[in-house]
């Protein structure tokens, strides 16, 4: 009994072990990213050479405040530009630059009989949308707010969470336990089709811009910069493309 | 120096450390915050639901804790049959999960396309972003820490009390209400307490399961969550008043505990 137990924990070590080894020598990039980029910048991370890229996805707010606290990530990315200016503002990161945009839409499970934003007016439909302080339900709320005052209670009324990043919205839907909700068209593309995107009108859609910046004081500054050169043209632009963003507006 | 004192100062630097290491973040968070900035924050309707809404949910979660798990620790404790090891082993299980996986294990057993989800949907009952969801993840994650305590407490009685009440014409549910119960009272309690902590600092089971919402779902440690990236003092002062909460639940419980005297009897 003892034997086997031992045994166990020791399989269960060096499996640790085996997923956790970095043998490659290669320098170890921290990348804190908008949860939005997870699928492309993790497809991009395969194919950067210069390091070993780790990941941290959250809402790009969170994120902001931990670099505000003092973590030190080598690159932040965020869905926003307002984030990366005000930490550069705060000399906290070196110059952003505006890498990708995004359209926000309407997501529903497939099949769903929701087909356009009146239809998230009606009584008894579910929404989740982004809380407030995180990109994602900033532009939601931006776009809400430009509605007549009665549709854009209605539509508020029926919502039933606040996420703290797109993953928990599309999480919700995926599960069913909303009806729609407000993400990015690449969120839907990365659902490989359990997601519907319904467009807003052109009139209401917000302009959504991706800014990433080398965080100051970073441990591998010569990489991080490699690794946002990679996004404006190289492996990371063609990521962001294969995955559903858009390219950077030309008004920045 | 003998070998015993230079001993002694190993085990006495270890406490130390613990003790460094788990009160420095306590510490640094009333630091952090003003007596003022306490109160403001608390005056946030924001805030004040949250606080309601946590005492409420943990409240009710726990008392169904109590009253389902009392009766199950206790045929655990004192009777012995085949699958007992096993039950004990799978009711221990939620205590090691991580709190993520507790939220997707309810989604797909709960949720709207989970097992039972169907059954749910027909009986009317909807838990998912519901304040209902939120006890039920709750009860979920705090019920090992009472079900373990309780099961252990029954587990030191003396079985010849037990006996000795029968003999006397006590029925069994009786000896379990009058004898057991009373006599297991301190570690019941002290169950309660672990159990009701457990419970105010739920977080990740809540997010995924119920959802965040302000007033419905949206408990303290989601409120201090949603405040970290917009309003660190906030999420501060929020914190600072969870652990006086936490700190005084578990103050109520030591008390209460080591003042009955079948309790101490029974330590």
């Amino acid at each position: 009994m003892r034997a086997a137990a031992l045994a166990t924990i020791a399989a269960l070590v060096l499996l640790l072990a085996a997923c956790g080894g970095n043998d490659s020598g290669k320098p170890e990039l921290t990348v804190s990213a908008a949860a939005s980029l997870n699928q492309a910048f993790t497809t991009y991370g395969k194919q950067f050479d210069d390091a070993t890229v780790r990941f941290s996805f959250a809402g790009s707010d969170e994120l902001a405040a931990q670099i505000e606290q003092g973590v030190k990530p080598d690159v932040y990315a965020a869905a926003n530009t307002k984030l990366p200016d005000q930490l550069h503002a705060k000399g906290l990161v070196e110059k952003p630059v505006v890498f990708a945009g995004n359209r926000l839409v309407l997501a529903v499970p497939k099949g769903s009989s929701i087909t356009s934003l009146a239809d998230v007016e009606q009584p008894g439909v579910t929404l989740a949308i982004g809380s407030a302080s995180v990109p994602v339900g900033s532009y939601t709320r931006t776009v809400l707010d430009q509605l007549p005052a009665s549709k854009r209670d209605a539509i508020l009324a029926n919502v039933r969470s606040e996420e703290p990043d797109v993953a928990g919205i599309v999480g919700k839907l995926t599960q069913g336990a909303v009806d729609a909700g407000f993400v990015y068209r690449s969120d839907v593309q990365a659902t490989n089709g359990r997601l519907e995107a319904i467009d807003l009108p052109a009139s209401l859609e917000p302009e959504v811009a991706y800014g990433v910046a080398v965080v100051k004081g970073a441990q591998h500054p010569q990489q991080a910069r490699a690794f946002v050169q990679g996004l404006l043209s190289g492996a990371g632009r063609r990521a962001l493309q294969d995955a559903g963003f858009e390219p950077p507006p030309a008004s920045k | 120096m003998s070998r015993r004192g230079w001993f002694g100062l190993v085990l006495v630097a270890a406490l130390a450390l613990v003790l460094c290491f788990l009160i420095l973040p306590v510490v640094a968070i009333f630091v952090d915050t003003s007596p003022s900035e306490l109160v403001s924050s608390l005056g946030e309707p924001g805030a004040r639901e949250a606080l309601r809404l946590s005492l409420v949910c943990t409240a009710i979660s726990v008392a169904i804790i109590v009253v389902v798990g009392t009766p199950a620790a206790y045929l655990l404790a004192t009777r012995r049959f085949r699958g007992r090891a096993t039950i004990v082993t799978l009711i221990e299980l939620p205590l090691v999960l991580p709190p993520a996986v507790a939220g997707i294990g309810l989604l797909a057993a709960l949720g709207p396309n989970g097992l039972l989800g169907g059954l749910l949907d027909d009986a009317g009952i909807r838990l998912v972003l519901t304040t209902a969801g939120v006890i039920v993840a709750l009860t979920f994650v705090a019920a090992p820490f009472y079900l373990r305590q309780a099961q252990s407490a029954f587990e030191a009685l003396d079985p010849t009390w037990l006996d000795a009440s029968r003999t006397l014409g006590a029925s069994q549910a009786r000896t379990f209400l009058r004898i057991a119960i009373p006599s297991a009272g301190s570690g019941l309690v002290s169950g309660l307490a672990l159990a009701w902590g457990r419970a105010l600092g739920e977080f990740g089971a809540t997010l995924m399961f119920a959802g965040s919402f302000r007033g419905i779902t949206q408990t303290v440690p989601l409120a201090i969550y949603e405040r970290f990236s917009s309003d660190f003092t906030g999420a501060l002062a929020l914190s600072a008043v969870l652990v006086a909460v936490s700190a005084a639940l578990l103050l109520a419980v030591k008390l209460l505990s080591g003042s009955t005297a079948l309790g101490r009897a029974v330590r």
